[in-house]
């Protein structure tokens, strides 16, 4: 049957979330003659319709319903209603991410080995390493044009990754480039490349950067085995006596509530959602929330080591001009502990507009040590900083049954405390950073905190054992067959990487694997 | 001595003494606030004409940029001038006045230094009223469109093109 699929046709594969993980899975099944409905929690945008005017455009895109937040991290004190700047639309945060795609090191899958005991981590290794995953990273790479991959050439330097490049130079740094970017460096897959035109986090209006809206959701689309319904908030997943999934409830553009049967359930809700939504549809049989007999369901949430580096210089940068990310050091993320931490770090191009600058460069900052900051924006550069996390047990996705959202249902809570390997991984990276800016000459330098997370990781993690996690090496939970995990919450550990890429290529990796149970007739 | 009536039925020196008391930025007549330079005026419908110009004092405090004009912070707080806000906002201002006036001032406006001023607002910078005019101001100043030439930010370059051909790469001192 083409679709659009009947809500009684239970031969189809429901999945939940259209973004990196959810999207590119759509797809991929589809590709493959697998029947699918994608159910998607906001609207659909296409380049047409972004806006370059930061505050506009969160406004648009940005998910803004109700979450709650607790623990020592600053994210809490500033942005208290607000834990992640991530988007509700179809494509999900691929419509926002700036493009970064690099490669896991093969070390970091394999965390716990190459790091050892960390006292108040809970580390662990992936069941899957670098070997296996070569192949899908490489289909991943081409499906997003990765430049400086498959032959793809690198995009040109905009003035802020120049003065970037020449501190870095200066404090001898090898690995410094523009980055491998899924933005198009040249015409690529009937996309055009890069023009330079900023505001990468907006939604790219020329449609130069890969995004899930605007090429795998409509290819999906385009083979007659996808439908996408969006403005579908998803509630509850429901299973039968024999503790296999049926189906999922979800609520339409219209506030209904209506019920899509499932052969197959896929959650790709991003990491707060989706331990939400297995955690809200606790039953008599499974009280503690669905693939949750580990206890691990909302647990090891991760979110990188971040901060951001601004210096202001005595003559012009013009930041904002240009790609926001396409620029890279990577000579500190390797694992070295004579730095006084585990695990290591990117540095990375960053900009932001006037408006989010004011907001962010020292959220709750007034009087003239602020604004005098702000006078200097013409002048200034930015980067920022990407350092793998300790999973920590304790930072988690619960729910909060004190505060609902506009459905009834309890909303999540995100707990984070830094871990001590996070605070001097930071710390390292500021003084990395100013030391960049300061050989270059900047006048004044700013160690800027974290932003509401954008790497939102971790919280149904991949184990080998069951006991350990949630789910197994092919994101199928460990004690639902037919219930899998698509998105970046399956991550065991985050790397020090940007996660979009690693994300693709197990999306891809995955519906490869659930066609084949389909047809093998194990799913 | 012969009075000059103004137009608002207010006299020049009554005028002039309430200008004074509202620091001297700022004209202050019945239902209005202008600029000393006529640069600007603003139509009051619910706050006090004093009461309007400590919140736009107050606001420069906060975010001082001497290069950006007292318009752009008239802007940034005419929002609270509505019937719905109002209490909420000349009880502000007067506990305001009244921590001024602890300090020996007549007024918050007659507080000559800003740095006397910045030192008031730090000693209350946890307050509701505080941070709701400070958090008002992020977006209401900061993203305002004619604000940000002031910075030198551009903006929005999509409809020009991007600056693939207009200088991403233009910089010339490094």
């Amino acid at each position: 049957m083409a679709a659009p699929f009947d809500l009684n046709d239970d031969t189809v594969v429901v999945v939940i979330g259209t973004g990196a993980g959810g999207g590119v899975l759509a797809n991929e099944l589809a590709q493959k003659g697998v029947s699918v409905v994608a159910l998607e929690a906001g609207g659909r945008y296409l380049p047409e319709d972004y806006v370059n005017d930061e505050w506009e455009s969160f406004g648009q895109l940005a998910w803004v319903d109700p979450r709650t937040t607790s623990g020592d991290w600053r994210v809490a004190k500033d942005f208290s209603g607000l834990p992640a700047w991530i988007v509700k639309a179809v494509g999900g945060t691929t419509v926002h991410w700036a493009g970064a795609s690099i490669r896991f090191q093969p070390h970091e899958w394999k965390a716990k080995t190459s790091y050892g005991n960390v006292q108040g981590a809970n580390l662990l290794d992936w069941p899957i390493d670098a070997e296996e995953m070569d192949p899908w990273y490489t289909l991943a790479e081409t499906k997003l044009g990765v430049t400086r991959t498959g032959g793809r050439a690198g995009l040109p330097g905009n003035n802020n990754y120049l003065v970037f490049e020449k501190g870095a130079k200066a404090l001898g740094y090898k690995e410094v480039h523009t980055g491998r970017m899924a933005i198009n460096s040249g015409d690529y897959d009937e996309r055009i490349s890069c023009q330079q035109t900023g505001f990468c986090f907006q939604g790219c209006k020329w449609g130069a950067k890969w995004s899930a809206a605007y090429t795998d959701i409509p290819r999906g689309e385009a083979t007659g085995n996808l439908e996408v319904r969006d403005h579908a908030h998803v509630a509850r997943i429901l299973h039968d006596d024999t503790g296999k999934v049926t189906g999922v409830e979800y609520f339409d553009k219209d506030g209904n509530l209506q019920l899509q049967k499932a052969r197959v359930v896929c959650v790709a809700g991003n990491s707060f959602e989706s331990p939400r939504l297995l955690l809200n549809s606790a039953s008599s049989m499974f009280p503690d929330g669905l693939a949750n007999s580990s206890g691990q369901v909302g647990r090891n949430y991760m979110r990188h080591t971040t901060g951001s580096v601004y210096a202001i210089f005595d003559k012009p940068v013009k930041m904002w001009r240009g790609t926001t990310m396409a620029g890279i050091i990577q000579d500190e993320a390797r694992h070295d502990p004579s730095r006084g931490f585990v695990g290591g770090y990117e540095l990375e191009t960053l900009s932001l507009g006037l408006p989010f600058m004011a907001a962010f460069l020292d959220p709750g900052g007034w009087g003239r040590e602020f604004t005098s900051a702000l006078d200097g924006y013409e002048n200034m550069a930015g980067m920022w900083i990407v350092g793998e996390d300790m999973p920590q047990e304790t930072n988690r996705v619960t729910l909060n049954h004190d505060v609902k959202d506009k459905f009834g249902l309890p909303v999540a809570n995100v707990h984070f405390d830094d871990h001590p390997n996070d605070v001097a991984m930071r710390n390292h990276a500021y003084k990395q950073g100013i030391a960049i800016y300061e050989a270059v000459g900047a006048t004044r330098t700013f160690p800027t905190p974290p932003y509401p997370s954008t790497h939102n990781l971790g919280t149904n993690r991949m184990s080998e054992n069951p006991r350990d996690g949630v789910v197994n090496r092919w994101g199928q939970t460990h004690d639902i067959a037919n219930l899998f995990v698509s998105d970046g919450s399956q991550f065991t550990t985050g790397a020090s990487e940007n996660p979009t890429l690693t994300i693709v290529a197990l999306a891809i990796r995955q519906a490869d694997h659930i066609a084949r149970e389909m047809s093998t007739g194990n799913l | 001595m012969k009075t000059e009536n103004s137009p608002r039925g207010l006299t020049r020196r009554q005028l002039l003494a309430r200008a004074t008391a509202a620091g001297a930025a700022f004209v202050t007549g019945s239902g209005f606030l202008a600029a000393r330079d006529g640069a600007w005026a603003t139509e009051l419908s619910a706050l006090k004409p004093d009461s309007f110009a400590t919140l736009v004092q107050m606001a420069r405090d906060i975010y001082p940029h001497d290069h950006v004009g007292d318009e752009y912070y008239v802007i940034a707080v005419k929002g609270y001038d509505t019937p719905d806000l109002a209490e909420d906002i000349e009880a502000g201002i007067e506990a305001l006045n009244g921590a001024a006036q602890g300090r020996g001032h007549a007024s918050y406006l007659a507080i000559g230094w800003e740095r006397d001023r910045a030192d008031l607002l730090r000693s209350m910078e946890d307050s509701p009223f505080f941070q709701r005019i400070r958090g008002g101001l992020v977006t209401g100043l900061y993203n305002q469109k004619a604000v940000w030439p002031l910075f030198g930010y551009e903006g929005a370059s999509y409809e020009l093109g991007g600056y693939i051909d207009r200088g991403f790469n233009d910089i010339n001192w490094l």
